[in-house]
């Protein structure tokens, strides 16, 4: 008796190229409202569309970093609806020849790596937004804004393959990473730069046809997406087992709630009279323009992750964090290849920076010290010239002062100690000072052994090289010979 | 041949009203062309592929360069109603828009 | 003195331009003129819904002042022009003909409007057409029917009506209209005028208003071939705005005409000779082909076998590409909105539907039909698919023949009122004229000499698909043959005869 939920994503990723898809106005996020339109995305009588190159460039980026056949010849179509953030009362987006069919998203749940097939990705247009009743207006009227009407999105659909809702988190989450590594988009949730419906429907485990299914919309983080999954396939399983039917809708999930309604619209409504485009072009995607984007391809976060994994020998928890954006990544590289120790340079980037990074708000591309010189203080700790303490305090002092790692240790005399007849002579001035706890260790009490050391990094301020003091004071206090 | 139901689901769906007097006028005349239009199912057996555009021409995009936007008074003030910032309309059913 | 003579505005532009280089007449003059005739026979006529004098005089001093300092912009530096109220012009109204822009100030020229100026062509104002360019007859605008300078009692023709009475009757030397279906060829052989529609592509469309998008071209509108070849020849070419423009460079359509033609072969279109022409029109079609071979033209039967599917098939395309183009007369951003709307359901229904006439609404219905779940198939594709035989048929005809020669319209002008009940009627006036909007080829209609008291008919010639050149130098010919464009008696003045 049990059942099986079956979901689909279709997720639509904001663009970041400098101006919108079908004119030259700026394609910002935050600009005063209606102040970056023009007749062509305000829909005046008489304008038209032209397709921005670049966004086209970005489009294809997507497709080849997601393994999808690109079509050669794509057309543009027109959705047709009205609605006020939509000027011409169509959508200039791609029905029946998109630029891009099947590909995959590599995702990764809870440690298992899978694969989730994807339907097809294409380019459209982005519409206005309409706030609420705020601001001047006294009464209920809502206010239209158009800045960001025309805005390039791609819309990647993925095949309904999703079985459980931790998956879809995952892939949104591989999805903004990717992104954001191929510098197409921020793929930020919270910012509307990925947004995401979900199709969801229910069927008996074992069954092999779909059932109906309910488009889930209003979702604005990846932990809404997976609570709705989940909602709305349990709402729906009540219905089937208690006979009834699943009525295909669109659903807004209302997060205070934690549940769906039903939008306030008619179905019929949604007739949208696709058409090709007859204001442009079928888009032709030649040799040289593949070349080109070609060209742009990198190491995408998962292969990353891996190579971190086994080149720098860490942990794959670290090399996801550390790969978690592509400036991390990038970051981190440097610090590891600089310094010849990735795991070091781990530690070091996972604690230390991240910490402060989050303290000071910012981005690790802003952080105030440079990944050669967070290496060059690495490598004076591996090369034992100062100790993990030491190293510490330097790290704030490099913060504070920007100055570099060994100006900071020569500056405060912050050298650690490690030769042989230095730390011989302070070894002995504590055992000959702390004869008491010497005798008790030698009856046999080892714990004495952490005040002793104690001890001696306090005889030394600190600089005593651990390893190599802790040898000394052992071989001293089992040879019994007093200095 | 049309019938009033279909022309009223037209009407909706381009978002005109019409009175029952209209509703009746326009079955007719939508009928008679529509009528006339049937004509094209002669062309049914004959061989040919969809004309989508006239002529295909490589056309140059647009290369990604910001070009100054319209003053926003000025696109305020086509608007038949608007405030300082925004343009104004009845409050907008939430969610109504699309993907 | 003929009224020609007296009357700047009627001289071809040509020779304007030579007038005023030479300072026989100035930019002022001809706008003076211009004008004269706009406040003698507007309200009559109703040619035009906006007039800029100011702006006209102010452009006239300006042109003047290049011409005496030796910098004329061109040869249409201080020619007047009028737009039709479907181009937009910066700072002018852009009614459309219709209630829902009936307040509308466009923010931004046209591309056409652009050269015009930058060419120093004086633009004096707004020009009447069937709402939204949707009709045949300038009986559906809302600020009224315009009419025929030879018969006031008859249409101009549409939807470009006020832009051909403006040329016949000496209110602007040169006017632009648009052509969906036949918009400028069939006014302007209902007027006596020369209209051309280009091949599609070869003006931009940007600030065109647009209707059926496939096929919208700007269509200038002149007294004779020479004037319709400056006029082409400044305005043509390829516009970054405009996605569907053409990049093939414009050759110079006026030198072209200076050479000699060769021997053409002239396909005259079986189709469109059959039952339904009206008489007048076949025996001065059968005047004007004879008068084709006295200039050294062949003539041969050609067949343009799917041309009776064109009407069909262009009001599916033009009407389901009108029904999305219009959407965005909604009420909102700009245009006309209603009063006392509660919801944006009724804001939307309201404004559109006490803004848009009976016809628009029609050719809206069609097209959401046409294009709705399940109809999709039936209309929109079948007629696409006969758009394509249309279109095999003009390259099959031309294959054999260089220019086709028809009427242009099965009768010359008919009354007002005559075919306003019966929409379809007034489908079929453009079944000659479609053809070549569906294929995209460029056509033109030029004035065929009739006898006084006769009305106005046109010499339908088209080409193949960026052949202006030699449809300008056939028009041309034909012209120079059959002698000038016939000047409404109706509004001669006592003492000036045709």
């Amino acid at each position: 008796m049990s059942w099986e939920t079956v979901c689909g994503l279709e997720v639509h990723v904001q663009l970041s190229t400098r101006t919108k898809a079908f004119c030259a106005c700026e394609a910002v996020f935050g600009a005063p409202p209606n102040s970056r339109v023009c007749p062509v995305c305000l829909g005046l009588p008489g304008a038209l569309p032209v397709l921005n190159d670049r966004a086209v460039d970005d489009a294809l980026l997507a497709a080849m970093a997601l393994q999808c056949d690109i079509a050669r010849v794509s057309i543009f179509a027109r959705k047709n609806y009205f609605y006020p953030d939509l000027p011409k009362g169509y959508q200039i987006s791609q029905y029946d020849r998109p630029l891009a069919s099947g590909g995959r998203v590599p995702i990764d749940v809870g440690g298992e790596l899978r694969e989730i097939p994807l339907v097809r990705i294409h380019l459209e247009e982005d519409a206005g937004k309409s706030l609420h009743g705020e601001g001047e207006t006294q009464g209920a009227e809502s206010r239209i804004d158009l800045n960001r009407c025309g805005t390039p999105l791609i819309e990647i659909v993925s095949a309904p393959a999703f079985r459980h809702a931790e998956e879809a988190g995952a892939y949104l989450e591989s999805l903004r990473s990717i992104v954001q590594y191929l510098g197409i988009s921020d793929g930020d949730m919270s910012q509307g730069s990925l947004r995401c419906d979900a199709n969801v429907s229910v069927r008996r485990v074992g069954a092999t046809e779909l059932g109906t299914k309910t488009e889930v919309k209003n979702l604005n983080s990846i932990k809404m997406v997976e609570k709705a999954i989940q909602v709305e396939a349990r709402r729906q399983i009540e219905i089937l087992e208690r006979g009834g039917a699943i009525e295909q809708a669109t659903l807004l999930w209302d997060d205070r709630r934690e549940e769906v309604r039903p939008m306030r619209l008619k179905e019929d409504a949604h007739d949208y009279r696709y058409f090709p485009e007859p204001d442009l072009m079928p888009l032709v995607v030649d040799e040289a323009r593949l070349d080109r984007v070609r060209g742009r391809l990198l190491e995408l976060p998962f292969a990353r992750r891996a190579r971190f994994v086994q080149e720098y020998d860490i942990p794959p928890y670290d090399a996801g964090v550390l790969t978690a954006s592509r400036e991390l990544a990038d970051w981190f590289e440097e610090v590891a290849r600089a310094s010849g120790d990735g795991k070091a340079a781990s530690n070091w980037t996972m604690g230390e920076v991240l910490r402060v990074l989050k303290e000071r708000g910012g981005s690790i591309r802003d952080f105030p010290i440079a990944p050669v010189r967070l290496a060059a203080l690495l490598r004076l700790v591996r090369e034992g010239k100062i100790t993990g303490s030491a190293a510490k305090s330097v790290f704030a002092t490099m913060l504070s002062t920007g100055d570099a790692a060994e100006a900071i240790v020569e500056r405060e005399g912050l050298a650690q100690i490690s030769d042989q007849s230095s730390l011989e002579r302070i070894v002995d001035d504590v055992i000959r000072e702390n004869a008491s706890q010497v005798e008790t260790y030698r009856s046999g009490k080892s714990q004495v052994f952490g005040y002793l050391m104690g001890q001696v990094m306090k005889a030394s301020r600190g600089k005593a090289n651990p390893q190599v003091a802790t040898r000394l004071l052992e071989e001293r206090l089992k040879s019994g010979n007093p200095a | 041949m049309v019938t009033r139901e279909q022309v009223v689901h037209v009407a909706r769906l381009a978002k005109l009203s019409l009175n029952p007097q209209e509703v009746d006028r326009f079955a007719a005349q939508l009928g008679k062309i529509l009528d006339y239009v049937e004509k094209l199912r002669e062309l049914d057996g004959v061989e040919t592929d969809e004309l989508t555009h006239v002529a295909i021409v490589d056309t140059p995009l647009r290369a990604d360069v910001p070009r100054p936007s319209l003053p926003r008074e000025e696109v305020l003030s086509l608007a038949p109603r608007a405030d300082r910032e925004t343009i104004l309309v009845p409050p907008v059913l939430e969610g109504g828009g699309e993907g | 003195m003929t009224a020609a003579e007296s009357r700047p505005a009627l001289w071809p532009i040509p020779r304007l331009d030579q007038a005023l280089e030479q300072g026989e007449i100035t930019a002022i003059d001809l706008v003076n003129d211009c004008i004269t005739r706009i406040d003698e026979w507007n309200e009559t006529l109703n040619a035009f819904l906006f007039v800029d004098r100011q702006g006209a005089l102010q452009s006239a001093r300006e042109s003047l002042d290049r011409r005496r300092a030796g910098r004329s912009l061109g040869p249409l530096d201080g020619i007047p022009f009028a737009l039709k109220d479907n181009i937009v012009a910066r700072g002018m109204p852009a009614t459309c003909g219709s209630r829902i822009l009936e307040n509308f100030i466009s923010p931004y020229d046209a591309t056409l409007t652009a050269r015009l100026k930058a060419a120093g062509a004086i633009l004096l104002g707004k020009l009447n057409l069937d709402e939204f360019a949707m009709g045949s007859s300038n009986e559906h605008s809302a600020f009224g029917p315009a009419r025929n300078p030879h018969d006031f009692a008859r249409v101009p023709g549409g939807s470009s009506g006020g832009s051909c009475i403006a040329v016949a009757s000496g209110m602007a030397p040169l006017a632009f209209g648009s052509e969906t279906g036949g918009s400028v060829r069939l006014p302007a052989s209902f007027c006596g005028v020369v209209g051309m529609k280009p091949s599609y592509g070869r003006i931009s469309r940007s600030g065109l208003v647009a209707f059926g998008s496939s096929l919208d071209q700007i269509g200038p509108v002149a007294r004779t071939v020479s004037g319709i070849a400056l006029a082409l020849r400044a305005v043509a070419g390829l516009d970054p705005d405009d996605a569907t423009s053409h990049p093939a460079p414009v050759p110079d359509y006026f030198a072209a005409l200076a050479s000699t033609l060769p021997r053409m072969r002239v396909g005259v279109v079986k189709e469109f000779l059959g039952e339904g022409v009206d008489e007048h029109v076949r025996r001065t079609m059968e005047h004007a082909l004879r008068t084709m071979e006295s200039f050294g033209c062949e003539l041969q039967e050609v067949s343009l076998p799917h041309a009776e599917y064109g009407v069909s098939a262009y009001y599916v395309v033009a009407s389901a590409e009108a029904s999305s183009n219009l959407a965005r007369f909604d009420g909102v951003r700009y245009g006309y909105r209603a009063k006392d709307v509660a919801t944006l359901e009724e804001l939307y229904t309201k404004s559109r539907s006490e803004g848009f006439g009976d016809e628009v609404k029609r050719r809206i219905m069609i097209g959401t039909f046409a294009l709705s779940a399940g109809y999709y198939d039936t209309y929109y594709g079948r007629a696409m698919r006969a758009r394509g035989l249309i279109a095999r048929d003009f390259a099959d005809a031309f294959a054999k023949v260089d220019v086709l020669a028809s009427p242009v319209s099965p009768t010359p002008a008919f009354r007002l009122g005559d075919r306003i009940d019966d929409p379809l009627a007034m489908y079929l006036t453009d079944a000659m004229t479609i053809p070549a909007n569906l294929a995209g080829v460029p056509a033109i209609s030029v004035p065929c000499p009739v006898a006084e008291g006769e009305l106005p008919v046109g010499l339908h010639l088209q080409a193949p698909f960026l052949q202006e050149e030699r449809l300008l130098r056939v028009a041309a010919a034909f012209e120079d043959a059959a002698g000038a464009a016939p000047f409404p008696k109706a509004l001669a003045h006592a003492g000036e005869t045709r």
